[in-house]
């Protein structure tokens, strides 16, 4: 439990904080920051959790702010940290961006969450579609009182009752983001796809819904044999609809979808993955003079795919200046804020190979503490109408006891996770680039 | 009434603003009063006008007003019965939201005054037909017993709750259970403190029965995520009656496992883990362990303060279970964009997880992040490097090859670390890899740091018959010893020692000049102390003084565990607390900054887990620093759990606990050093072992100077003259550690 929430600017100043447990002073709040500078002078880390004079300080970052919870117990750290990031989340769901602004200008309604979402220092409902439904920015234009809706305290708690649509329909998005490390002599460390299945309902009712997938556990426990490929989740996530006790049982996923927008779920498979885009580059320094760089992009995928809207990020050393550039396809950026430069492609064809060269000077004169690092290479890509698992929706079943006809809609996308990564060859190995 | 401010300025327009006939220029100016409180102006003197403007329709309003009571009610509490009146007949209100408001707001206002007038409306909220009221007031009443306990017993609210764990809705069921266990902790804590020892497990306010405990299992998997955490924490607490229900409990709990909140998943981690005592099945356990492998990984791809809390209780799970995630190395690979704080939590697992099958992948990964640029973390990276070839013996070489790449490159802290790892391989590997030593002179004159410094001077010391130049090398240390670190000076004074008395015969002069300077010109007692005990060796007996000085050291290896056994089981129960994170048991770093005196006055009654705590993580902390040279920071970490004095007088009584935790490491030179203390000096043996002393030892143990005294039994007798500066700096070390 936390005693108490508040929000600083990097400064360390309170922006807002709420007490919900009098046993820190909120004084304590303006010790924050000098602590963690007095950490980063000693040059400790300083970690999401601290404590000080019998105080705890948990804390998370978000862009230019800490948001910071205080306890004196033995608090349940992963439960404050994850309510931390959830409070995160719900002010960007209604201010669209939480910054100091927009704290600023909506004091009034921050007190109100913050009131709604944590009591005597204990998690209570952090849904912000819930929160929506009684708390509002316009809540004085409401002619009749605002009233706790069902679902804060229903079994049911993510779906009010009594929604009502013209069309019932359901869009269900699969989307795959790999994650992948390879290492300069070209093997792969580390790979993973994060899966997500994400849900837009437009439902009305009370919707029952069951999803069938192409998973392999389901179908050796029932025996059956699949058609296709069948694919073996390591860890699957559910959105609280879901009911777990059930999916323990027999692998069926059913539940009463929230309106609107959500996860329904996420899975982990770490089987390997072959680098889907490819991307090498061999770098020529002359130290003291100029840097060239060769880079070739593969597509490493069935030729009837499109891998859409790629980026490729190669860093080059911060003091890197005159850039100029030729590329094969797409076009090509100096990103100097990034030290990298971007090479675009709208469209990448499945088998397709291109090359780009880039030229930078460099200063003559450079400190010796400048300890070269080159970070990794970093990909961006979309690839519509393909998982890399191979999962497949089976089937969407929609009851509600009407009895109306919905329909389901599917995508598949994969994606770049956020971190594809290439590291790059150490220079001594690296062959001298020929002309194109 | 209240002094009013003077007829002008801000809060005088604000007054006038908040006594205005129109309600919205009212609204406007609360939200104004609001704005300058929460910038951190005093506007309690407002008060009063605020008070007119609670009884509203408008919601938002009332919310207002709520808020300024909720921050002002302290310093106004002659002022606060006023809004009594409205507060009672907001707990009547038609709508459920107005009612729970009011309940809610009361119990944080904590002035004693109004407190009376809440039993009440408590008790009709408690009753209330809308569940929302009823989850409000059920944490109301552990606001209400922290602030006046009595009352709350008084009114019978504490049976109320324990029928409301049976309530039909699982959020009402949530929060009566966080509020009974809130209560629970409250009353316990205040009876430690008053009394003698903790209360165990079973008394108290919230005992969990077999009836409640079905109650609870029906509502987990019914309520939202936090509901769930809530109540996770209240099976954790239950005490299974035999085998069944202890199976029972882990099959109905592991479905948790695929929630996607991470805390709701660290909660089950926990209740599993301290149920699966009881599971005697093996297969039952082994499911149980598989089915924790993937939740754990997935929490990795969290936000970075998220996967800090997962790493640290990974790390404890590993240490009782290594086999739960043994083929995912992997997975903890650091990314380019981790924090620091994530990749140093990352590190240590890999170095737990390695084994033959993957150390080639680990050192890889190793030197790659051995380039990076944060300084912090290459050291580390090096670091773990060592430990990889001390844990794995057939990776050692390659460990060494890896540190011979990283050494050429020639950036000062990377030879640094380097040297001071390679020094912890020669420990465990004697002479083995002398053909890395010319490399490591050549970059003598690189190394600045005392910790590097004092590791080659080691290395030099120990091989000293077969690098020809020795003596002109230390020579160089010996002639700036007055402005050397107290390590460098401690090192170098034994590395010539040994050079001594390997080659007497070109090293008469440089041992002369050492110890003279050592002795006259060095204001480090220990220092001082150590030339003489050399000097006495070293004129009465040289084949004695060869025999301690150069015996064997025994090899060093990698604890398993960084906690004790005892606080390991301990912690696991925390799963995802503060102390499981900090891996420090709550004692240590809850309560008023120290551990105060009542854990001290507890003592001679019998070891409290507090002090058995307390010297285990002296112990577990020692051991990982163990490959470190500098103890500063062990005996740093140990002043810090509780102050020296409070720390030492624990561990004065040793117990059989502590005797098995000696013994069992018992590959540490340490533990020999105490028991030859043990020997010489027999009237000290028993309370030898304080953890700061233990530190201080450790020292010499790894500096390799007095800690080759533990090994003497195995070496000739030593004469006479001999032992007695040896139980003369025994009780010195006595005096040391309780000091």
């Amino acid at each position: 439990m936390a005693s108490l929430i508040a929000i600083l600017d990097l400064k360390g100043k309170p922006l807002i904080q709420r007490t919900y447990r009098d046993d820190v002073p909120a004084s304590y709040v303006e010790r924050f920051l000098p602590l963690v500078l007095d950490f980063e002078e000693e040059g400790q880390q300083v970690t999401p959790c601290f404590s000080s004079q019998g105080i705890h300080y948990l804390h998370i970052r978000h862009s230019n702010l800490y948001l910071l919870a205080l306890a004196r117990r033995n608090t349940n750290a992963a439960e404050i940290i994850i309510f931390l990031h959830r409070l995160t989340q719900v002010l960007v769901e209604y201010f669209k961006e939480l910054e100091e602004e927009s704290i600023r200008d909506n004091f009034v309604i921050i007190y109100e969450l913050m009131d709604e979402m944590m009591d005597f220092g204990y998690p209570q409902t952090t849904e912000s579609k819930i929160l929506q439904e009684y708390i509002t920015q316009e809540s004085h234009k409401l002619e009749i009182q605002a009233r706790p809706p069902m679902a804060v305290t229903n079994a049911v708690s993510w779906r009010t009752e009594g929604i009502r649509y013209r069309k019932n329909e359901v869009f269900l998005d699969v989307i795959e983001s790999v994650n992948l490390l390879v290492n300069a002599n070209g093997n792969v460390v580390r790979s993973e796809i994060l899966g997500a299945v994400k849900l837009k309902c437009y439902l009305s009712g009370m919707p029952e819904l069951r999803l069938g997938l192409n998973d392999k556990v389901m179908f050796e426990s029932t025996g059956r044999t699949a058609r296709g490929k069948a694919i073996e989740m390591e860890d699957v996530k559910f959105h609280q609809c879901v009911r777990l006790s059930r999916f323990e049982n027999d692998r069926t996923i059913s539940f009463i979808p929230p309106d609107g927008e959500f996860e329904l779920m996420s899975y982990r498979l770490s089987t390997p993955v072959k680098p889907l885009i490819w991307v090498e580059a061999a770098v020529e320094s002359h130290k003291g003079s100029r840097v060239e760089y060769l880079v070739k992009v593969k597509a490493q995928f069935k030729r009837r795919s499109t891998a859409n809207n790629v980026e490729i990020f190669v860093p080059v050393p911060d003091d890197a200046d005159s850039p100029k550039f030729r590329a094969s396809t797409g076009s090509v950026q100096y990103a100097p804020d990034k030290s990298a430069f971007v090479w675009k492609i709208k469209q990448l064809g499945g088998g397709r190979e291109f090359l780009m060269r880039a030229h930078f000077g460099l200063p003559s004169v450079k400190s010796e503490s400048d300890f070269d690092k080159r970070a990794p290479i970093s990909v961006k890509f979309e690839i519509p109408y393909f998982t890399v698992s191979g999962i497949q929706v089976r089937y969407l079943k929609i009851v509600e006891k009407s009895g109306y006809q919905a329909l389901p809609w599917v995508r598949y996308i994969t994606q770049n996770g956020d971190d594809y990564s290439l590291r790059t060859a150490s220079e001594k190995g690296s062959a001298p680039i020929a002309p194109i | 009434m209240s002094v009013r401010g003077p007829r002008k300025g801000e809060n005088y327009e604000l007054s006038i603003d908040l006594n205005s006939e129109y309600r919205d220029k009212r609204k406007d100016a609360i939200k104004r009063v609001i704005a300058a409180m929460t910038v951190g102006k005093d506007v309690s003197g407002l008060f009063p006008d605020v008070l007119k403007n609670m009884q509203t329709e408008d919601l938002e309003q009332k919310k207002l007003v709520y808020l300024y009571l909720m921050n002002y009610a302290k310093t106004q509490p002659e002022l606060v019965i006023l809004a009594v009146n409205t507060f009672v007949k907001d707990t009547d209100d038609p709508n459920p939201l107005v009612r729970a408001l009011a309940i809610r707001t009361m119990g944080c206002l904590r002035a004693e005054k109004i407190i009376d007038y809440l039993s009440d409306p408590l008790q009709k909220g408690l009753r209330d037909e809308n569940p929302y009221v009823r989850k409000t007031a059920a944490l109301c009443v552990a606001k209400l017993y922290s602030l006046k306990p009595e009352l709350v017993i008084e009114n019978g609210f504490l049976e109320q709750l324990h029928d409301m764990i049976s309530d039909a809705n699982p959020m009402v069921v949530a929060n009566t259970v966080a509020a009974l266990t809130d209560i629970h902790m409250t009353a316990t804590s205040q009876l430690s403190s008053s009394s003698a020892g903790p209360v165990p497990e079973g008394e108290g306010i919230f005992v969990i029965s077999p009836a409640i405990l079905s109650k609870l299992l029906i509502a987990l998997n019914e309520c939202s995520e936090w509901g769930r955490v809530a109540i996770l924490n209240a099976l954790a607490r239950y005490e299974a009656q035999g085998e069944k229900e202890s199976d029972h409990i882990c099959e109905r709990v592991v479905p948790q496992f695929q929630h996607a909140n991470g805390g709701v998943v660290l909660a089950a981690v926990k209740v599993i883990m301290i149920h699966i005592r009881g599971v005697q099945r093996p297969e039952l356990i082994k499911s149980l362990i598989k089915k924790m492998a993937p939740p754990l990984v997935t929490l990795l791809s969290s936000p970075p303060e998220v996967q800090w809390v997962a790493l640290r209780n990974i790390n404890l799970l590993l240490q009782k279970r290594p086999d739960i995630l043994q083929s995912e190395m992997r997975v903890f690979f650091c990314k380019y964009n981790d924090p620091l704080y994530v990749k140093v939590e990352k590190l240590d697992i890999m170095v737990r997880l390695a084994g033959e099958n993957n150390v080639e992948a680990l050192l890889s990964e190793l030197k790659e992040y051995s380039s990076e640029v944060d300084v912090d973390f290459v050291r580390k990276s090096i670091k773990a490097i060592g430990q990889t070839a001390v844990k794995i013996d057939s990776a050692a070489e390659r460990c060494v090859n890896v540190l011979l790449e990283l050494i050429n490159t020639r950036v000062s802290y990377v030879v640094q670390e380097a040297v001071v790892v390679m020094k912890d391989i020669f420990r465990k590997y004697p002479s083995t890899y002398e053909g890395v030593i010319p490399t490591l002179c050549s970059n003598l004159d690189e190394l600045d740091e005392p910790e590097a410094k004092a590791s080659l001077i080691w290395i030099i010391g120990e091989y000293a018959n077969k690098i020809d130049n020795a003596d002109e090398l230390l020579g160089i240390f010996v002639d700036s010893f007055t402005e050397e670190s107290y390590p460098v000076q401690l090192q170098t004074l034994t590395a010539v020692v040994k050079l001594f008395l390997k080659k007497p015969d070109s090293s008469q002069g440089v041992v002369q000049r050492v110890l003279n300077t050592a002795t006259k010109d060095c204001d480090s007692p220990d220092v001082r102390d150590r030339a003489y005990i050399y000097w006495r060796l070293l004129s009465s007996d040289p084949a004695s003084a060869k025999a301690v000085v150069l015996a064997d050291r025994p090899p060093i290896s990698i604890p398993q565990t960084t906690v004790a056994p005892a606080l390991l089981e301990k912690l696991l129960g925390e799963i995802s607390s503060l102390a499981s994170v900090y891996h420090k048991p709550e004692e240590t770093f809850v309560g008023k900054g120290r551990v105060g005196a009542d854990s001290v006055q507890r003592g001679p009654t019998g070891l409290s887990d507090a002090q058995r705590a307390l010297q285990t993580v002296a112990q577990g902390q020692q051991a990982e620093n163990l490959l470190d040279l500098d103890s500063d920071e062990v005996s740093g970490d140990t002043t810090s759990l509780g102050g020296g004095l409070s720390s030492g007088l624990a561990a004065m009584e040793i117990t059989p606990a502590a005797k098995n935790i000696i013994s069992g490491t018992s590959s540490n030179p340490l533990d020999d050093l105490v028991s030859i203390f043990g020997n010489s000096t027999p009237a000290m043996s028993s309370n030898v072992s304080s953890p700061v002393q233990q530190s201080q030892s450790s020292q010499f143990g790894g500096m390799g100077g007095f800690g080759d005294l533990g090994l003497s039994p195995t070496a000739p007798k030593p004469a006479g003259n001999a032992s007695s500066p040896q139980q003369q700096q025994g009780q010195e070390e006595d005096l040391l550690g309780l000091f």
